[in-house]
């Protein structure tokens, strides 16, 4: 054999063994993307003086960016809820959209026998679709009532949204916009409707907004007595 | 025993594995529909998320360590009228786990994502410790038997026996803890649950026994001591008082604690105040204690009934904690009134439906199924002859 065609023959194989792999390594990288950072701490200041009662904007925009049916019977799955609230004492009524809190210590973590519960570096609690054996324990252990089980065949998904039948979900605070730099739905259509009640921001940045707006207004979490230090924080209640 | 007689039990014995495999067989066609349906063919939604399976296997998984009962008096407390009941306890207990295990696995939303729990272990669960509790019982129930079984082994079964019963009550611990470390709902989230359940476990496991032991000697004609049925049934009086006492003492502290809740599951909720005050209390307690204390009353066909009583009161106690326990709203936001299109601040409605109590049938076969088998194929008559009831 002479030279050329060892030449030939060893840069073609070069080449063909790039072209295969290197589409491979393409998607390793989009779907791995950047790690979730540890020095960001994703969280959101509701403020329910501008939450408007009977709006439910954010509800609507949650169903359609992650392919949720919206039905509201018992077993239907629900990743936020308005929830109108009336003071027993005095009568003063509130209304505010409630979902994971997405907890510095979440008891669904904790209790998850298979670890398919778990928490980003960045704060956002997550269910692995892999993992989870439908046990419901972190419905059980959730003191928010923040999680669905997915009690039927699910259709017509999101491609960026994977979900499944038997499985337990939850608000992901659209970690797949999240990841590509934007906010959540909710926030999103809070804030085209006017209201602008849901402040979307990193906690750990002390020059982000929310973070200003939480240093200069009284906020509460909700069972801030649990001491679960959640993510979500609340104005006016 | 002559041949027409010996005919006779080999077909009663095949009809009877016939009974089981049937109740099995219908269990695993409801586990089938429910996972290729959903769990939307069942009565648990997403406020009632536990339902009929959880009180079956519960039941099953809690009297599979109380049964055990009866070899720990026997080999740790060194009394021969329990020791010849061992084997009969140990088999027991593995059936029970066997069934309760089986249904528990079986309304998983992915069954068949079971190796997950094994392959993928979070130290932090207590879901994830039981599965390590009830392997290991298993095991060591198994090497329990073996010692009382094999002669030569004998000598190793008094440390066995101790052995088994630290682990069952460290696994009654572990299923009281299930409940007992949820903190956020008003029916759980208390310390005394674990004791609780170990003294639920001892009564219900003895209740077990005794049917299973009456059905034994029934078959083969054979009396039991009376006094050994004495000492029996005012073991069983003891643990139905004591988990009366543990039961009170739990609803009252919760009562300081959550009254609204305390007021809807024993006054105002309808099913579950009816299933606490008629099932537990009233059949499940009361009734049992008359039948084994009441003077005249308390022969053996007495206590039978207020063994089943007993498990039938434990069925409505499940029921009331699992689900009651439920039904009731979480409290979010003390102090407001909630209303949303996710039942907050609304009582949780729940209607077992069929596959469900298929599906706990099907583990309670199981469980019945290991019995008359294992008691067919190895010896586990608790014998009487050379033990004295006084010891």
């Amino acid at each position: 054999m002479n030279s050329g065609r060892r030449q030939f023959i060893g840069r073609g194989g070069a080449m063909l063994a790039g072209l295969a792999i290197a589409p491979g390594m393409l998607l390793y990288d989009l779907a791995h993307g950047r790690p979730a950072s540890g020095a960001v701490r994703w969280g959101m200041l509701i403020d329910t003086s501008r939450c408007e009662s009977g709006c439910d904007d954010c509800v609507k925009a949650c169903n359609k960016e992650n392919g949720l049916s919206g039905g509201t019977g018992p077993a239907d799955v629900q990743w936020i809820r308005k929830l109108e609230l009336k003071d027993s004492r005095t009568g003063r009524g509130v209304s505010l959209p409630m979902m994971c809190q997405h907890c510095e210590e979440p008891p669904c973590v904790d209790v998850c026998p298979t670890a398919a519960s778990f928490k980003r570096a960045d704060g956002i609690v997550l269910v692995d679709r892999h993992l989870c054996i439908g046990c419901r324990y972190c419905m059980m252990a959730c003191p928010y009532k923040a999680r669905s089980f997915v009690h039927e065949p699910v259709h017509d998904q999101k491609p960026d949204v994977p979900r499944g039948k038997g499985t337990v979900e939850s608000c992901t605070l659209c970690v797949q916009r999240v990841d590509r730099g934007e906010t959540t739905a909710c926030a999103e259509a809070c804030a085209k409707a006017g209201h602008k009640a849901i402040l979307f921001g990193n906690l750990n940045d002390p020059g982000s907004e929310i973070s200003r707006r939480i240093k200069a207004v009284a906020s509460t979490q909700i069972r801030a007595d649990l001491g679960l230090n959640p993510g979500l924080h609340y104005e006016g209640l | 025993m002559d041949l027409l007689q010996a005919r006779r039990d080999t077909r009663i014995f095949y009809l009877l594995v016939g009974l089981g495999a049937l109740v099995v067989a219908a269990g695993l066609v409801a586990a089938h529909y429910m996972e290729e349906y959903g769990h939307i063919v069942t009565g648990m939604n997403n406020q009632i998320v536990w339902g009929m399976p959880h009180v079956f296997a519960i039941f099953m998984i809690v009297a599979a360590s109380g049964v055990l009962n009866v070899a720990s008096i026997g080999s740790v407390f060194g009394k021969p009228p329990y020791k010849t009941r061992a084997p009969l306890s140990g088999l027991l207990s593995i059936a029970l786990l066997a069934g309760g295990l089986s249904v528990l696995m079986l309304d998983l939303g992915r069954p068949e994502r079971i190796i997950v729990a094994a392959t993928h272990f979070n130290p932090t669960s207590v879901f994830a410790w039981n599965v390590f509790l009830y392997s290991g019982l298993f095991a060591f129930v198994g090497i329990y038997l073996w010692t009382m079984m094999e002669k030569r082994m004998n000598p190793w079964s008094r440390p066995a026996g101790l052995l088994v019963f630290v682990w069952r009550i460290i696994l009654t611990t572990g299923t009281g803890m299930i409940f007992a470390l949820l903190v956020a709902r008003q029916a759980y989230g208390t310390a005394i649950l674990p004791p609780m359940f170990i003294v639920m476990s001892f009564a219900w496991g003895l209740a077990v026994f005794y049917i299973v032991q009456a059905a034994m000697y029934g078959w083969n004609e054979m009396e039991l001591n009376p006094a050994i049925l004495k000492r029996l049934k005012n073991l069983l009086g003891l643990f139905i008082l004591s988990v009366i006492y543990l039961v009170a003492v739990y609803h009252v502290t919760n009562f300081a604690r959550h009254a609204a809740f305390e007021r809807f599951i024993l006054a105002e909720g309808g099913i579950y105040p009816m299933l606490f005050w008629g099932g537990y209390v009233f059949l499940g307690s009361v009734l049992p204690l008359f039948l084994i204390y009441f003077p005249r009353l308390g022969g053996k066909h007495h206590v039978l009934v207020a063994s089943m009583l007993v498990i039938s009161g434990s069925f409505c106690l499940l029921y009331v904690l699992i689900i009651g326990g439920q039904a009731f709203p979480l409290s979010i936001f003390p102090g407001y009134e909630a209303r949303s299109s996710f039942g907050d601040g609304q009582i949780g409605s729940y209607a077992p439906s069929l596959p469900e109590i298929l599906l706990g049938c099907g583990g309670l076969g199981v469980s019945f199924l290991i019995t008359t088998i294992g008691v067919r194929a190895l010896n586990f008559m608790p014998r009487d002859e050379n033990t004295q009831a006084g010891d």
